[in-house]
């Protein structure tokens, strides 16, 4: 089970949770589990959420492995220069 | 992909050197080709007709009398690209900034256009095309916008990200909030609290080389896009996209740049010439003039910032908080999001709030700009921590240093950090020889800190192995600052070869896999990473070649220092195979020998820089002059460290520039007054001293050299380091961006009044 923390805008889209537990083993799982439990991610997802995993920001490698006990945060995907 | 990105901590032999750059002679003689250079046969010259009004309905368009002008081949409205973004409300904003649909949104919103035999025959039916508008109030200003009485600009955004559904739509089409601890709390335990607010003007990337493409569109569906561009595959996606084109139809080659800096990372003109060529039936030219680069692309966001910082009188910060309010143009954004991540994130904080507002306003769409965001809101950060420590006592570097965010820091916008180089930019600054250097009179001396995240995306690298033993590198990065230079060299890292027999260049959208553009501070730290898979592709091919040369198992052939190795007591008479040797032989051991890499350079490590700066000002006439400047930046680890150098010159010479004179002036009319080089004042050299670097290498641990982004950050602290040193030399805290001499003199009177 992975605790996930929603930050910035995405918690509107949890009905205002910022933390939500969720099994599952990749990025992959986690955006679908997201999707089906709270439809309103889908398409803040298919816009682009980053992940960041124990600090490290990963924005498109949705195969990554969610450890055991990770940090998991989803950040907007944002624009750069 | 099967491929570990890890940092390995190996010895290098090519990375970290200082070779010319491939693309150098050419550059220096005149020969590269922008993207105004490229040239057909039968092209025709495009033009655009764009609005006069800040905010206006476009009741009707008139072309008759200009299609009838001898020499016109098309005229085009928003008619001739109709919408297919299907939904995709950030295309349709990119559609309708390309061409207005119903109403124009800035002072050079495109409304026609047209091509024609030549440039005065486009200019005279630009004046035959009849718009008739609705002229609307308008507003440019960020805090009026944000009124309930100013006049609104989309009827149909309504305020994301507050706790009720607002009833009635806004200027202001989202809030977001970032943060952790409790500031309330934390405020109460300080014993010396700063509170100030900040306004920063609009500024352009300046980019030398204004907005150029030539579009050619065939009977048979297909087409054809030369381009000057930060990104040509995702030129491609979105021209693709907006008129209908199959992507594998439309083939995008990119020009050298002449800078980008964020600006050129979506389609501007280019939709525009891809209509106009497909109306005509030939190839459409279009080139942008500086006012209209000026007026209709690429500026940032103008800002207004409130800052609030306490600390105990040891000096450590208990809370802090701000409010971000950025321009975005007359479009939805994410820019005051991206200040209000990026604000504080240099700190160790137990109880920090931000909260970002994004505004609309008539004004050209915001677009980014090297470190999007970060520099506006580290200006009104370090000039509250400067402030702060001053009032508790405390050397502004030791303050920020005792403050500073380290590995297992939470970051202020949620995560927490991994190995991280604050802290070392900060001591290498107390430690520079520039902070314990003398002033003279009316010099001040201003120190500041600057984050940004950096990022990754897909990338595809090819590696083609001639029979010469030479090496072709095709990249699909548009190579912004060296790149091809850096990934030469870690192609020659891998493979164990010199630089100089490995050739790299861009390859067209036909060419190779889709790229994410060069943004984010990612050409090298993506493309190396898929250079250094490619060469490793590669490196196998080349040891089951000299296997089959030598007739021994492939697990017995190893690769060092550019050949195949036999190893095992059998094969020890066997001398090594070098790279051209088993090159030469390709033909007659199963053909070319490439390596090829696909993947998504995720891990891409965050990065933080120290600047110093020292400013002489006149008091009587408020001007001001950089006296010297210090760039220190993390680089993780600098595969061409010239490069690198540049980049942090770069970043700090348009900090400058932001910092003390360049701003978007709008007339009561909402019509841009200064859209010139002229008028718009960007620091040319002789407004610079040498701006002097200190490289980093706190390795990235997601990357196989420790290679970080190098682009951004450095443009992040310039403004509040000038804002701290222009302070300290006129003993007034300057909170208005740029510092131009008005400013300066009318904040000299201003305390002179009290």
């Amino acid at each position: 089970m992975a605790q996930v923390t929603l930050w910035g805008s995405l918690s509107a889209a949890a009905g205002g949770r910022d933390k939500l537990d969720i099994e599952a083993k990749d990025i992959r799982e986690l955006f679908r589990k997201l999707a089906e439990q709270y439809p309103a991610f889908e398409p803040l997802i298919d816009r682009g959420i980053a992940v960041a995993i124990d600090g490290t920001i990963y924005r498109d490698t949705w195969s990554k492995e969610l450890p055991p006990g990770a940090e998991i945060f989803l950040l907007p995907r944002l624009a750069g220069g | 992909m099967n491929f570990d990105p890890r940092f390995s901590g190996r010895n290098f032999t090519s990375v970290g050197t200082r070779p010319i750059r491939p693309d150098g002679v050419d550059k220096v003689t005149g020969r590269a080709r922008y993207g105004a250079d490229f040239n057909m046969a039968g092209q025709l010259v495009g033009r655009i007709l764009r609005s006069p009004h800040a905010h206006a309905v476009i009741r009707k368009i008139d072309t008759s009398k200009a299609e009838k002008l001898a020499g016109v081949k098309a005229v085009i409205t928003a008619a001739d690209l109709p919408d297919l973004t299907d939904g995709d409300t950030a295309m349709y904003d990119i559609l309708d900034n390309s061409m207005a649909r119903k109403k124009a949104l800035y002072d050079g919103h495109a409304v026609a256009a047209v091509a024609a035999i030549d440039a005065r025959t486009a200019r005279q039916a630009l004046k035959l095309i009849e718009v008739e508008y609705e002229v609307l109030p308008h507003v440019t200003d960020v805090d009026e916008a944000m009124k309930h009485s100013a006049p609104l600009i989309n009827d149909a955004i309504f305020t994301e990200g507050l706790e009720e559904k607002p009833v009635k739509p806004s200027n202001v089409c989202k809030r977001t909030q970032y943060g952790h601890g409790d500031v309330h709390q934390g405020f109460a335990e300080a014993d010396m609290i700063v509170e100030r607010s900040f306004k920063t003007e609009q500024t352009h990337q300046g980019y030398i080389e204004p907005h150029a493409c030539v579009a050619s569109v065939n009977a048979d569906g297909t087409a054809d896009l030369w381009v000057c561009t930060q990104g040509h595959f995702v030129y491609r996606q979105h021209c693709a996209q907006l008129l209908g084109l199959e992507v594998s139809k439309l083939r995008v080659t990119s020009s050298e740049i002449g800078g980008g800096f964020g600006g050129k990372t979506h389609v501007w003109a280019e939709p525009v010439a891809l209509a106009l060529s497909r109306k005509a039936g030939r190839p459409v030219k279009l080139v942008m003039t500086r006012e209209e680069v000026f007026r209709a692309s690429g500026p940032t966001s103008a800002t207004s910032i409130d800052v609030k910082i306490g600390a105990k009188k040891d000096g450590t910060i208990t809370a802090a908080e701000a409010t971000l309010r950025y321009t975005c143009g007359p479009y939805a954004g994410m820019w005051a999001e991206i200040g209000a991540m990026t604000a504080f994130a240099c700190y160790r904080l137990e109880n920090v709030k931000t909260v970002g507002y994004e505004v609309l306003v008539n004004r050209p769409k915001t677009a980014a700009y090297r470190a999007p965001s970060a520099p506006m809101a580290a200006f009104a950060v370090e000039s509250a921590v400067d402030e702060l420590a001053k009032e508790i006592g405390m050397d502004p570097v030791e303050f920020r240093i005792k403050n500073a965010a380290q590995e297992g820091t939470r970051a202020s916008y949620g995560p927490v950090y991994g190995p991280i180089g604050i802290g070392p930019t900060l001591e290498a600054v107390k430690n520079h020889p520039h902070m314990k250097a003398p002033l003279k009179a009316n010099q001040g001396r201003g120190m500041a800190c600057g984050f940004w995240f950096n990022f990754g995306g897909q990338t595809c690298t090819d590696l083609n192995i001639g029979m010469d033993g030479s090496v072709s590198l095709a990249v699909g990065t548009v190579d912004v600052g060296g790149s091809r230079a850096s990934l030469s060299l870690v192609a020659a890292e891998e493979l164990g070869i010199a630089y100089e027999h490995v050739k790299a260049v861009v390859a067209d959208t036909s060419s190779l896999g889709y790229n994410d553009m060069t943004d984010g501070s990612r050409g090298t730290f993506s493309s190396s990473m898929a250079t250094i898979s490619a060469a490793r592709n590669a490196i196998k091919v080349l040891r089951e070649r000299a296997a089959q040369m030598w007739d021994i198992p492939v697990d017995d052939v190893a690769w060092e220092k550019g050949h195949a190795v036999a190893k095992g007591a059998t094969h020890g008479n066997l001398a090594p195979l070098s790279l051209k040797e088993i090159a030469a032989q390709s033909g007659k051991t199963g053909g070319p020998i490439a390596g090829h890499s696909e993947l998504v350079a995720d891990g891409a490590g965050v990065s933080f820089a120290t600047h110093i700066c020292d400013i002489e000002v006149d008091p009587e006439t408020g001007a001001t002059r950089v006296i010297r400047y210090t760039v220190v930046q993390d680089a993780g680890k600098a595969v061409h460290p010239t490069y690198v150098e540049g980049q942090y010159q770069g970043g700090a010479a348009q900090g400058i520039g932001w910092a003390l004179n360049e701003e978007y002036i709008y007339g009561k009319d909402g019509r841009l007054q200064n859209p010139g080089f002229l008028d718009y004042r960007i620091p040319v050299c002789s407004d610079l001293p040498m701006i002097d670097t200190q490289i980093l290498e706190i390795p990235n641990p997601n990357h196989p050299y420790g290679v970080r982004g190098v682009g951004e950050t450095s443009i992040v602290p310039p403004l509040a380091a000038i804002a701290n040193a222009v302070s300290n030399a006129v003993g007034v805290r300057m909170t208005h961006i740029p510092m131009s001499p008005p400013r300066i003199l009318a904040a000299l009177e201003a305390e002179r009044e009290g």
